[in-house]
């Protein structure tokens, strides 16, 4: 009981998390490759921690920002967040459904209408049939496409599947949003769309997780973040002391 | 308010990954409902025959088996139906376990980003073949009226024979599954492996020719032959499977249901550290 209290207006608490990778060194793709190595003796495994200790709690409502360079574990914890990947050891407590930003047009089949494309987009990211009934005039709409509703995704533009695609993903306000800017694509306008969106969404009571390694843009958007590095959480706080301490450890390090 | 209506994921309260699935796939059913669809939409829909193509398919193969074996197999009364009666079992197993291994490659693109049941993209592939098997059955009957093989009762216990083979599909595509995520080259291999099970089962030649190879162990172990031969006692030869024959059967479909549902489930929960 006392727990469920303390943990009202989480969105997310993480307890000691820590994945451990244990991989061949080379990639190892096809089953022949994997038997002839085998039988030569020459799988090499190499195991390492992409997280490790990880304790984290974020509320809800918040824009939270986790900052590292490359290879510093960000896109792992995000993994963790979104359930994609369950870690080695560990707690997780997430409460409410994670939604990626950028899912534009991953579950997309060109032979199938835009509006069959919109019922299967909806229920891989989790929505029943009914609600995306409720929605699906919004979404048509929104994404300027009636006129093309009836014909087949591959006589859309890229920019027409763009839109629709991001309808689909923004329809539904999430319950927390995971924006990784690493992986950020599309033009000016587009970004600047997304931008909004996710300011939309923060202003209506969504959770924001935001990945870069920009120490601009996490003080800019976030209240309180991480710095993430080698899988373990070196600084946390404001958002801007976070991008401060950041900051000068780089720098200290190019000089 | 909106706090009650959240759904909680808490990592401590986990239950066995086989059971979690489970659940999920339920709480997904409408996705089960939309790539099912989407299976059987995109394979006709750039055909100028559309459905029409699932059953000109098998009754084209029929004509040209049927030319070239009839003569060959002459003893066989009523070739074509004995032909047919198992090799649309055949064709529904051989296409829906490569349809598994290609929906769950599709699929790795979706669950690499956010949460989804794996299962659903197998469990979805299984429901657009026994689709496809039902529109198949239509030549079947179409010949069997023209070539005066008569309709017995004994076809009322289609359905069961259909849910068992059904069953030991989705058992092997699970399996498939499970490991064309890690070894993508298995869906190219896996061809070879169907040609070869394919001469192994009584389908195209008389079951008598099997019975001398390896004192008929050929046929003892291989699970689709006890399938397979439900087909054919109930559309060809008109009786009723003996007890004993629907046990093996059933038994044989759900045992590989649950080895391939456990092994699923237990791989599905690693594949966020293969990418």
């Amino acid at each position: 009981m006392a727990q469920s209290t303390s943990n009202l207006n989480l969105a997310i608490r993480l307890h000691n998390v820590g994945v451990e990778y244990d991989m061949p060194t080379d990639r190892i793709n096809t089953i022949k490759e994997y038997s002839i190595r085998l039988m030569q003796g020459k799988i090499k495994r190499k195991k390492f921690w992409a997280l490790k200790n990880v304790d984290l709690e974020i509320s809800q409502g918040e824009i939270f920002g986790i900052l590292g360079r490359n290879g510093a574990g960000k896109s792992t914890l995000l993994k963790v967040i979104s359930r994609v990947l369950i870690p080695t050891e560990g707690d997780v407590w997430i409460c409410g459904v994670v939604h990626p930003l950028l899912q534009l047009g991953a579950g997309f089949h060109p032979e199938l209408t835009g509006r069959e494309n919109i019922f299967l987009n909806g229920t891989i990211l989790g929505h029943t049939k009914k609600e995306i009934e409720e929605k699906f005039d919004e979404i048509v709409d929104f994404s300027e496409i009636a006129d093309f509703i009836e014909s087949p995704l591959r006589t859309y533009s890229s920019g027409m599947k763009a839109r629709l695609g991001f309808s689909v993903a923004t329809a539904w306000m999430p319950d927390i949003l995971v924006v990784d800017e690493v992986l950020g694509v599309g033009d000016a306008a587009f970004q600047q769309k997304c931008s909004e969106r996710m300011l939309y969404f923060r202003e209506h009571g969504s959770t924001i997780i935001l990945v870069s390694h920009s120490p601009n843009t996490i003080t800019n958007l976030c209240e309180r973040a991480i710095w993430l590095d080698h899988g373990n959480i070196v600084a946390r706080g404001n958002a801007s002391e976070v991008s401060a301490q950041y900051n000068t450890a780089t720098m200290g390090k190019r000089l | 308010m909106q706090q009650s209506k959240k759904q909680i994921y808490d990592s401590t309260k986990r239950k066995h990954p086989a059971i979690e699935e489970l659940l999920a796939l339920f709480q997904y059913k409408d996705l089960i409902m939309q790539l099912t669809r989407r299976n059987i939409i995109t394979r006709y829909k750039r055909s100028a025959l559309g459905i029409a193509w699932t059953m000109l398919n098998p009754l084209g193969t029929m004509i040209v088996m049927s030319v070239v074996f009839s003569r060959v197999f002459n003893r066989t009364e009523a070739y074509p139906v004995y032909l047919l009666s198992a090799l649309l079992g055949w064709q529904f197993f051989s296409q829906t376990t490569s349809g598994c291994m290609n929906s769950m490659l599709w699929g790795s693109g979706l669950f690499q980003r956010s949460y989804l049941p794996k299962a659903g993209f197998v469990v979805s592939t299984v429901f657009s073949g026994i689709i496809n098997l039902l529109f198949s059955l239509v030549p079947l009957f179409l010949i069997m009226a023209i070539i005066h093989v008569p309709f017995r009762l004994s076809l009322i216990a289609l359905p069961l024979v259909i849910l068992i083979l059904a069953g030991f599909t989705l058992g092997i595509g699970l399996l498939l599954s499970s490991y064309v995520v890690i070894f993508p080259d298995l869906s190219e291999m896996y061809p070879v492996l169907l040609t070869a099970w394919m001469y192994m089962t009584p389908i195209m030649f008389p079951e008598d020719i099997y019975l001398d190879i390896l004192g008929g162990w050929i046929l003892k172990l291989n699970p689709l032959y006890h399938i397979l031969r439900l087909f054919r006692m109930v559309i060809y030869d008109g009786v009723f499977p003996t007890s004993d024959q629907w046990l093996i059967a059933t038994a044989i479909s759900v045992i590989t249901i649950f080895i391939g549902w456990m092994v699923f489930t237990k791989q599905a929960d690693q594949y966020g550290y293969r990418v």
